[in-house]
């Protein structure tokens, strides 16, 4: 069977299986990028709906925090470290890009373990990896941190903007401004966690997820399986990755280097619990206490309703901003810029039928 | 410094200097590598005797590593050139060459880019006819930069370009896409990851003249309507401009477009998408619906273009924008990539 034939049978029992009103909810960045690339939504029948959650870790970072990372890599003395996701996005006044014009030495990497190379290549700069991401990338930052300290780079130090996923969707069901009849939950992040975190969704809130791969299948076939569940629970389609008990060694490094912090979410607030702070222990290579900065006032885009798309209130499309003012090219905010955000997905793989 | 091949000889600020030393440079590296009668008068222009209509361009290359899979900077400074002017349907007549040294680059090296280059002329059939040489202090050029120019006769007679392409033409690729970009990254070992992958670079004057006689014969005079060469920005840069050019649409198909697994694979790895990366041997032909066939298998009997394919084709539909239909049947935009390449982090 062709692929196209495949994903028409699974549409097809969607459309006869599927109530009239359903709105699910993909809480990974990763998923709103595959669901656009695919084209997704051109196959799902009129009265499924699917909208992009707080999944994307560079648009759901707040702006002060932003403006630390912008604040720090300005002092001269310091080589700032991070992924090229973080590098355009704009915080209150400028972004890593523009600082690293004017001068900053910003530098991009693909794992945290060449941050740390780097201060052992360079002892006499003072080596910050901003770390960002959920459970995924999280344990690749708590098994650099354990390098640079087993060879006492005494330069290397982290800003830790990692944050963990459950909890953002407790805050966001709390609110209670989107009917979501259930979640497509995060593959990549589940591979670490497991499912038993999800557990309070269908117990708390009746509502039903299912862990998904990236495949176009692995999309639809989830979206089947939450239809078909009997009763409010949680099971994963993305078996071939996924166990329910998760990275039992991810999840220890976890816990030996970082402890549950307050995090400051774009379009949530702060949300207790939910962030990823070094622990005591660790706290002589925390950045945010080694550099004592003053990052400004943080001010939001006027206009700018990523808060609003992050809580999928907002249509990326029904912002007035999109595609006009804030483009790829030009963003406004950091949902258009981040490769896994809703606004940049929506306008780089819109269909032909999308007016912009 | 008279003796020749001294290991580790290395280029010094004199030899930029005009005086005996670059006179010297001259005649043993270059002269010696390009070997033709026009070059070796050392005259400070070359003369050269065009036919018709005559195509010239230039091109700066700065690639670092300086030699990667598959290639060399000399290597892709003769193509490089060679193809744009096969974009213009001209057959290669001469090439300089402008050499930036950074001092103390060492002279063995300046000779395999040398060779590298004299084999690619060769291949392509056009000589090196005239060139230039600076030096440099160290640190103020990353060892060797080189811009070549190069001169060539347009063999039709109609314009090419996207004023020329009309509704219903076909869009042939030359092969598979990505390998030039992915080769240097793997190249430049900033990623930890290795490839098997090799830069696509070569000279592309043979397939397009290929492509544009097979056009001629079958489809007539004017058949063949764009040529262009997906270099940065890959192959949907050029048709996304040529869309925006030409006020038509294109449609291609996703899985027509051939990606080796090797690249598949980085890409999937790093969040690149194989149709944003660079190529330095490959190019894009549209042509006359009835003609495409034939284009097809003439490219495909070239030694670079064994994988060619007709990837989609040119639509009054959508004016201005690339669909891209993906194998699951369904549509969407293909847009121009913007700036710096981003990883995925999640």
């Amino acid at each position: 069977m062709t692929a196209a034939a495949d994903l028409g049978r699974l549409a097809a029992d969607l459309r006869a299986e599927a109530g009239p009103d359903l709105t699910f909810m993909e809480v990974c960045g990763t998923h709103t990028m595959a669901i656009a690339r695919y084209g997704l939504r051109q196959l799902l029948p009129e009265g499924v709906r699917l909208i992009s959650g707080p999944g994307c870790p560079v648009c759901v970072t707040a702006m002060a925090d932003l403006d630390r990372v912008l604040a720090i890599a300005r002092l001269p003395e310091v080589t700032l470290v991070t992924f090229g996701d973080l590098i355009r996005v704009p915080a209150s006044r400028g972004t890593l890009a523009a600082e690293r014009a004017a001068g900053a030495d910003v530098r991009i990497v693909y794992s945290p373990s060449d941050a740390v190379r780097i201060a052992a290549e360079e002892p006499d700069r003072q080596v910050v990896f901003a770390g960002i991401g959920f459970e995924t990338t999280a344990p690749t930052t708590a098994a650099a941190l354990l390098e640079a300290r087993a060879a006492g780079l005494g330069n290397f130090s982290l800003l830790s903007l990692h944050k963990t996923m459950p909890l953002p969707l407790r805050a966001l069901l709390d609110l209670g401004e989107t009917p979501i009849s259930g979640f497509l939950l995060p593959g990549h992040v589940s591979v670490i966690t497991g499912t038993a975190c999800y557990e309070f969704l269908a117990a708390d809130y009746g509502i039903s997820g299912v862990v998904a791969g990236f495949e176009a299948r692995d999309v639809l076939e989830a979206l089947l399986m939450l239809v078909r569940l009997p009763e409010a629970g949680i099971a994963i389609q993305y078996t071939r990755a996924v166990r329910p008990e998760g990275n039992v060694v991810a999840q220890r490094l976890l816990e030996q280097v970082f402890a549950p912090s307050d995090a400051d979410w774009r379009g949530l607030g702060v949300i207790p619990g939910s962030g990823l702070a070094l622990r005591e222990e660790f706290a002589g290579a925390d950045a945010a206490r080694r550099f004592a900065v003053d990052p400004g006032l943080s001010l939001e885009p006027p206009g700018c309703r990523c808060g609003e798309v992050l809580r999928g209130v907002t249509d990326p499309a029904e912002c007035a901003l999109f595609g006009t003012r804030c483009t790829p090219e030009d963003p406004v905010g950091a949902c258009m810029v981040s490769s896994e955000g809703a606004c940049a997905a929506r306008y780089r793989y819109r269909g032909l039928d999308d007016d912009v | 410094m008279s003796e020749r091949g001294t290991p580790g000889e290395r280029i010094l600020l004199g030899h930029g200097s005009g005086g005996k030393l670059y006179r010297d440079l001259v005649k043993d590296v270059f002269v010696r590598a390009f070997a033709n009668p026009v070059l070796e008068r050392l005259d400070d222009a070359a003369a050269l005797t065009p036919s018709g209509r005559i195509a010239f361009t230039t091109d700066a290359h700065v690639v670092q590593p300086l030699t990667f899979p598959g290639g060399d900077i000399g290597r892709l400074a003769v193509a490089g050139t060679v193809n744009d002017l096969a974009t213009a349907a001209a057959r290669p007549l001469g090439l300089a060459a402008a050499f930036v040294i950074e001092e103390g680059f060492l002279l063995d090296d300046l000779r395999a880019v040398c060779a590298s280059m004299a084999a690619t002329a060769r291949e392509a059939g056009v000589p090196i006819v005239t060139g230039d040489t600076k030096v440099v202090e160290r640190g103020a050029a990353d060892g060797l930069f080189i811009t070549t120019t190069g001169v060539g006769e347009i063999v039709v007679a109609h314009e090419l370009g996207s004023a020329a392409v009309r509704d219903g033409d076909a869009v042939i690729l030359s092969g598979g896409i990505g390998d030039h970009a992915v080769a240097i990254l793997a190249a430049r070992g900033e990623f930890d990851f290795r490839a098997d992958v090799r830069s696509d670079c070569a000279p592309l004057w043979g397939l397009v003249e290929a492509a544009v006689g097979a056009a001629r014969a079958s489809g007539g005079e004017e058949a063949v309507r764009f040529l262009r060469d997906p270099t940065r920005g890959g192959l949907t840069t050029v048709l996304a401009e040529l869309a925006e050019e030409s006020s038509l649409g294109i449609e291609v198909e996703e899985e027509a477009i051939p990606v080796s697994p090797a690249v598949r694979s980085v890409c999937d790895l790093l969040g690149y998408d194989p149709l944003t990366l660079a190529n330095e041997g490959k190019m894009v032909v549209v042509t006359a619906a009835e003609a495409a066939d034939a284009v097809v298998a003439a490219v495909r009997a070239t030694k670079y273009g064994s994988e060619a394919r007709r990837i989609g084709f040119v639509t009054a539909a959508h004016p201005g924008r690339v669909a891209l239909r993906t194998p699951f049947g369904t549509r969407r935009v293909l847009d121009m990539p913007i700036g710096e390449l981003l990883p995925r982090i999640c």
